[in-house]
């Protein structure tokens, strides 16, 4: 496979920095930012230090001008960096929007008014093409909106979308037939119709959804916004408490001077919680972008956060956990016949065979037993029938013939054989019962042993379903084989629990069940009898090979069209959460430090003894107060890359995750300001 | 600590947590309509309240009607005990003739009884009649402790309920915990208290000689009741000879035993526990923090036994017996090394000061954590008195928000409106959208358990603040300076949540304390309240998620000690510029040798 459009663009990247600077300059306008309520208070303590400054220049204020002016600068330099961090991410979705822009050329349709192929037809532009339109759609053109192919068929090359640049089928009927507006058709030709009016394609979704504009705060985001919101108004009440507290204690201490206004705005915004608020949209955005480099596009963020929620996994058996055909893995003689014997005689049986299952005994007798053959000139193909259910060659005198037991047993009992071995019904009843295929397998009218099938699963499956586990995620196979079939492969593949002779309604049954017990369903689909489950489930993975009804219910869209993709989704969920409550802790933990620079600087006129409290021993009040008001400003883009990177996620229970994150982000964030107060502070020295 | 201390501290702890399963259950079976040992006795009676007051036991409330049961019936006790007070001189039971109380004492001490506060601008021996302490004071502390397991016991419905709206029926609730559980106990815990010389009569106040008279400092007092102070800010006092005492009667013992019960803390006499009519030996001493602790410690395992896993229970006590040892501890440490200003006089060793003799050290101690860790506030400590870091402990845990065990009932929800935000906190940190004991927490709990347990800390920001920087609130304060800072911080901090005990200092009977601390009990009480009663019908209507190895486990250790984290960060975060105005800059100036 070949891959990608969406290459990772570095965020240091030129083309990103530029225009993210004008664009985080833009976003301090008041009616953007009070979106971002705390960054907002923010922006308005910066005003008050300005205007304290311009005070201070005119004599008025009591404080040196060159103090008030430097808080100022760092408290606007503390807005800016927060719409920057936030431009950045979405700048990274930018860049890959325009890319997806170009393959949007305007596009001519050529339009029909019957589904017949040789009608006329009238060119019109993509913008006038109306839902319910019929296009014809020829060699080399490019298909000009979101629809269903209603008659013929097509090799369609879809890397505009996806990245994958082999071509794929797209014909009418079944579940291949919805195609995707900016593929080109390579060969044939289909008539098309359109099933999305102008600006509200496929296309057009996922440019609006990278760009960001779409973006809407899910529930979570809201919820954290209203712990920081009522912590910045907390910290806004207790500096507003310290000025009355002081003009008292300046009394009873008979000397020094009530807190200035200029440092109480400082402490403010040194206390508010605005490392997380300053780095929350990115956060988002950058979650949905690191979706996007997987080839995978979230419809809303909700859908992505609802992924790391999901405690149920309902995954398709076929090409999810086994590789979707069966192989055969070996040859089982009976009746005293050899094994070498019973795979040559499977080989010359299955030389014309061109099925996957046909292929693959072929593939075994060479590797097993080095066994190679020409297909003979002469020979007399027998293909498989509804009616024999068997199928074979004949060669001169010798017939070599595989199918089902019962179907070998009567072709053999024709020839006028009556030995039939007393172990093959044993075998083949243990073969199936072990949920694998047995073929039987006859040379003349001997019956020489069985081809044991089975459904390959894929290597490495029982590993991620173990770290599923392990992230308590509960995975559930469906497939349409019988029961006793499923769950052997259940068994092998280690999924908890599987549905077998599963139906769209059983499916649905299935995911109500769960739901109504309290789980998170996510559900990977691509049929249109998927579609009812797939709008029922929480999190609904669409293929992007699946069917336009597919895609509609669902919620997120592989691309690679890849089921496995749900985990890397479950996972990103989880990191957006992580990150944000990673950051909250850091963010709080961090005002320990703030508080014992700038309490004793404060308060040290009045009450010197309070010296006791300056731990980090800073070299004035004025410089204290700056080293915290400086560190409060660069950390937030020194946590950019974080933000936008997500913290790492590793499968492991809950609590132990918990205390590992707590000593990173809480200790941590405890310690860090600490030692980057004092280093800022030894700095303003040096420049003093 | 000597082997005395030792041995009350662990005797205490002891019967305490063995109390503690049995009462848990009792009270479980009780609120869930089972049948217990008493029902006999007392299912009759319950049957004929209802048929009186014509209450459908069985007829369920969402949270709307129950939250406004709550409230009406709250009004009703709050004109009930102001019409009382108010008509004092007027009813029966009055042999001291004492006056009416003033309208703004009046609202504020009604409305310091019905919220469970029991912040008392007056001396009780002095202003209240024994009607007024029976029929007004002592039945206030049975329904306003009632009040507040009532909510409780709503918030755990929301929590074991799934997809209702209802929470079942708040006079039900009500009765139950007066008549099963509050009525029950304080009769035993009555009748130990008089056994140990606790009194309990209605004979008028009693005028004995002093077999030797004495002589004391009394502060004087301007036309409304402040301290006057000289040029310097110091107090102006004056010698007074005592020939003779006149020493209150009344009926103490029935409402001593309630008032430690329901965590009220309104002492018959001014005194409070240190008086030895309401607090007469070593024993009743510990019978009282037993007491205190009792209801707010068992209602954590009936918590448990509700949602159907009694190691949730466990892990919120864990929670508040870490708070409370860690409290106590260093209490015993800074009033064992006392005050050096002190011991430069001579008088070396344990500060003593404001300390009852036969308490001793932990005694004291005990009583000052426990009372002032749960909305209780009666005292047997001055906790003006304490060291300046000594007298931090109380403030802290006041401070707070009152979880440390915390009031009957209102001590439960607001530990688990504060497990809330640590759950949401620690969700996000392991990524999972949070949930507490399988219900999802969304916006919604996160707005109502912020309102929960900020607004009592937001009241005292502010009103402090303004206090200040008014005249009036400032000459109130008998100590100037940092200690009187404190003073008056104490005071706000514990009206704002509900428990009631002060610094002694202040002088709280003028207008600028009654009218804004009655403000600031309403707020703290009903607040909260609403606040909680509303996320519990929100509660209920979600659905159960089971639990899985991504849950994160909130019965065990490592959350316990997250919680404790959480709440103490929320605290110190809040408070550490007032505290270090107030008590820290004490202690560094004691330290400074002055």
């Amino acid at each position: 496979m070949s891959k990608h459009t969406a290459e990772p663009i570095s965020i240091f990247d030129l083309r990103i920095m530029k225009p993210a600077l004008t664009e985080s300059i833009k976003k301090l306008d008041p009616r953007i930012l009070w979106r971002n309520p705390v960054m907002f208070c923010v922006e308005i303590a910066s005003v008050i230090t300005l205007i304290t400054f311009i005070m201070s220049l005119t004599g008025a204020n009591r404080e040196p001008a060159w103090f008030t002016g430097t808080v100022s600068i760092w408290l606007w330099l503390t807005v800016l960096f927060s719409t920057f961090a936030e431009a950045l991410a979405e700048g990274r979705g930018k860049a890959r929007a325009a890319s997806l822009r170009k393959s949007r050329t305007d596009v001519t349709a050529k339009r029909l008014d019957k589904p017949e192929f040789g009608g006329n037809y009238t060119t019109v532009g993509a913008s006038q093409l109306r839902k319910g339109d019929l296009i014809l759609v020829e060699a080399n053109d490019m298909i000009a909106g979101d629809g269903d192919v209603v008659a013929g068929a097509a090799l369609v090359n879809e890397s505009a979308v996806t990245g994958e640049s082999a071509p794929v089928v797209r014909e009418s009927g079944g579940d291949r037939s919805a195609v995707t507006g900016g593929t080109t058709v390579i060969a044939n030709a289909i008539i098309v119709r359109i099933t999305a009016n102008p600006g509200e394609t496929f296309l057009d979704r996922m440019i609006g959804l990278i760009e960001g504009a779409k973006r809407r705060k899910t529930p979570n985001e809201i919820a954290l916004e209203v712990l920081l919101i009522a912590l910045t108004l907390v910290f806004l009440l207790v500096c507003a408490n310290i000025s009355p507290l002081s003009i008292y204690s300046v009394k009873a201490a008979g000397q020094g001077t009530p807190v200035s206004l200029t440092i109480l705005v400082a402490l403010f915004v040194c206390l508010a919680p605005t490392t997380i608020a300053a780095l929350l949209p990115a956060i988002g955005i950058a979650g949905m972008d690191r979706l996007f480099q997987k080839n995978v596009i979230a419809l809303s963020g909700r859908a992505i956060e609802a992924a790391g929620d999901v405690n149920v996994l309902l995954l398709d058996k076929t090409g999810t956990i086994t590789h979707g055909n069966r192989e055969a893995v070996s040859f089982v003689p009976v009746g005293g016949h050899n094994e070498k014997e019973l795979a040559l005689a499977a080989l010359s049986a299955s030389l014309f065979d061109e099925t996957p299952e046909g292929r693959s005994v072929v593939a075994l007798a060479q590797q097993k037993y080095g066994l190679g053959m020409e297909k003979p000139l002469d020979a007399e193909v027998v293909e498989f029938s509804a009616e024999t259910r068997l199928s074979g060659i004949n060669i001169g005198a010798s017939c070599f013939r595989k199918g089902a037991s019962d179907s070998i047993v009567s072709f053999v009992t024709k020839l006028g054989c009556t030995a039939i071995p007393e172990d093959l019904r044993g075998l083949v009843d243990r073969i199936a019962r072990a949920g694998a295929t047995p073929l039987v397998v006859s040379r003349d009218c001997d019956i020489l042993g069985v081809i044991n099938l089975k459904d390959i699963v894929k290597a490495g499956i029982q590993e991620r379903f173990l770290q599923l586990r392990s992230m308590g995620i509960k995975t559930v196979m469906i497939t349409g084989d019988n029961p006793l079939t499923a769950a052997a492969i259940a068994a092998e593949a280690q999924v908890d629990d599987f549905l077998a002779q599963a139906k769209p309604e059983e499916k649905l049954r299935l995911i109500r069940e769960y739901q109504e017990g309290g789980f998170m369903v996510a559900m990977t689909g691509d049929g249109t009898n998927d579609a009812p489950a797939l709008a029922q489930a929480d999190v609904a993975v669409a293929m992007n090979t699946g069917t336009q009804p597919a895609r509609e219910a669902a919620n997120i869209i592989d691309l690679d069209s890849n089921p496995t993709k749900l985990l890397d989704i479950v996972e990103v969920g989880k990191q957006i959460l992580m990150t944000r409550g990673n950051l909250t802790t850091f963010s709080i933990s961090n005002d320990v430090a703030k508080y014992f620079a700038i309490i004793p600087a404060m308060m040290l006129s009045i009450y010197p003894q309070l010296e006791v409290l300056n731990i980090m021993h800073l070299a004035s009040p004025f410089s204290a107060i700056l080293s915290a008001v400086i560190f409060n400003a660069i950390i937030i883009p020194m946590l950019v890359p974080l933000a936008l990177k997500g913290t790492r996620f590793r499968p492991m229970p809950a609590e132990k995750l918990l205390i590992h994150n707590l000593l990173i982000y809480g200790v941590g964030g405890i310690i860090a300001p600490f030692v980057g107060i004092k280093a800022i502070d030894l700095m303003i020295g040096m420049v003093v | 600590m000597n082997a005395y201390d030792w041995l009350q501290t662990i005797l205490l702890f002891v019967v305490l947590l063995a109390l503690i399963k049995p009462l848990g259950s009792f009270m479980a079976k009780v609120y869930q309509g089972e049948r217990t040992f008493m029902s006999p006795v007392l299912a009759p009676c319950e049957n004929l309240i209802y048929r009186i007051c014509g209450v459908k036991k069985d007829e369920e409330m969402g949270w709307q009607r129950y939250a406004l049961a709550m409230l009406f019936f709250n009004l009703a006790l709050f004109a009930a005990l102001f019409t009382i007070l108010m008509s004092q001189h007027l009813l029966p039971l009055n042999p001291q003739k004492l006056p009416a109380f003033s309208w703004q004492l009046a609202l504020n001490t009604a409305i310091s009884f019905t919220t469970n506060t029991n912040w008392q601008a007056y001396a009780g021996e002095q202003a209240a009649s024994y009607f007024t302490q029976m029929a007004g004071l002592t039945v206030h502390n049975f329904v306003s402790a009632a009040t507040g397991m009532a909510i409780a016991i709503a918030l755990i419905r929301g929590f074991s309920r799934r997809k209702t709206s209802m929470l079942g029926n708040f006079w039900v609730d009500l009765t139950r915990s007066t008549l099963y559980i509050l009525l029950p106990i304080s009769l035993v815990a009555a009748l130990v208290l008089v056994s140990q010389g606790v009194i309990q009569n209605f004979t008028p106040y009693k005028t004995v000689p002093l077999v030797q008279s004495t002589s004391y400092d009394k502060p004087k007092l301007d036309d409304k009741g402040s301290p006057l102070k000289d040029a310097k800010g110091n107090p102006v006092t004056e010698n007074v000879i005592v020939k003779e005492v006149s020493i209150p009667m009344g009926p103490v013992a029935s409402q001593e035993a309630i008032k430690e019960l329901g965590t009220n803390g309104g002492g018959f006499f001014n005194a409070n526990s240190a008086h030895p009519f309401e607090n007469p030996t070593p024993l009743t001493n510990m019978l009282e923090i037993l007491l205190i602790l009792l209801i707010p410690g068992s209602l954590t395992y009936t918590f448990g036994i509700m949602v159907g896993n009694t190691r949730q229970g466990w892990a919120i006590l864990g929670g508040m017996l870490l708070l409370l040892a860690v409290s106590f501890g260093v209490l015993q440490i800074v009033e064992t090394n006392g005050n050096p200003l002190v011991a430069e006089l001579g008088i070396r060793g344990v500060n003593m000061e404001g300390k009852e003799v036969r308490f001793g050290l932990a005694g004291s101690s005990l009583f000052a954590v426990a009372t002032t860790g749960t909305s209780c506030g009666a005292v047997n400590t001055m906790h003006d008195s304490l060291t300046p870091l000594g007298g931090m402990i109380p403030l802290s845990l006041i401070l707070l928000g009152e979880i440390v065990f915390g009031g009957v009932g209102s001590g439960l929800y607001t530990m688990l409106a504060f497990a809330i935000i640590a759950v949401f906190v620690s969700g996000l940190m392991i990524g999972r959208t949070p949930e507490y004991l399988g219900k999802k927490i969304e916006v919604r709990e996160m707005w109502l358990s912020i309102l929960t347990i900020l607004t009592a800390g937001v009241v005292v920001l502010i009103l402090s603040g303004i206090a200040m920087i008014t005249p009036q609130a400032v000459s109130s304060m008998a100590n100037p300076g940092a200690h009187g800072l404190s003073e008056v911080f104490y005071g706000f901090a514990s009206m704002a949540n509900n428990n009631g005990s002060a610094f002694a200092g202040l002088n709280a009977n003028v207008n600028f304390y009654n009218i804004l601390g009655s403000l600031a009990m309403t707020l703290g009480r009903y607040v909260p309240a609403i606040a909680v009663l509303t996320m519990a019908g929100s509660l209920a209507e979600k659905k159960y998620v089971p639990p899985s190895l991504g849950t994160l486990p909130t019965d065990k250790a490592p959350f316990a000690i997250w919680l404790t984290l959480v709440i103490i960060i929320v605290g110190a975060l809040t408070f550490f510029p007032a505290l270090s105005l107030g008590p820290i800059v004490e202690h560094l100036t004691m330290l400074g040798g002055k």
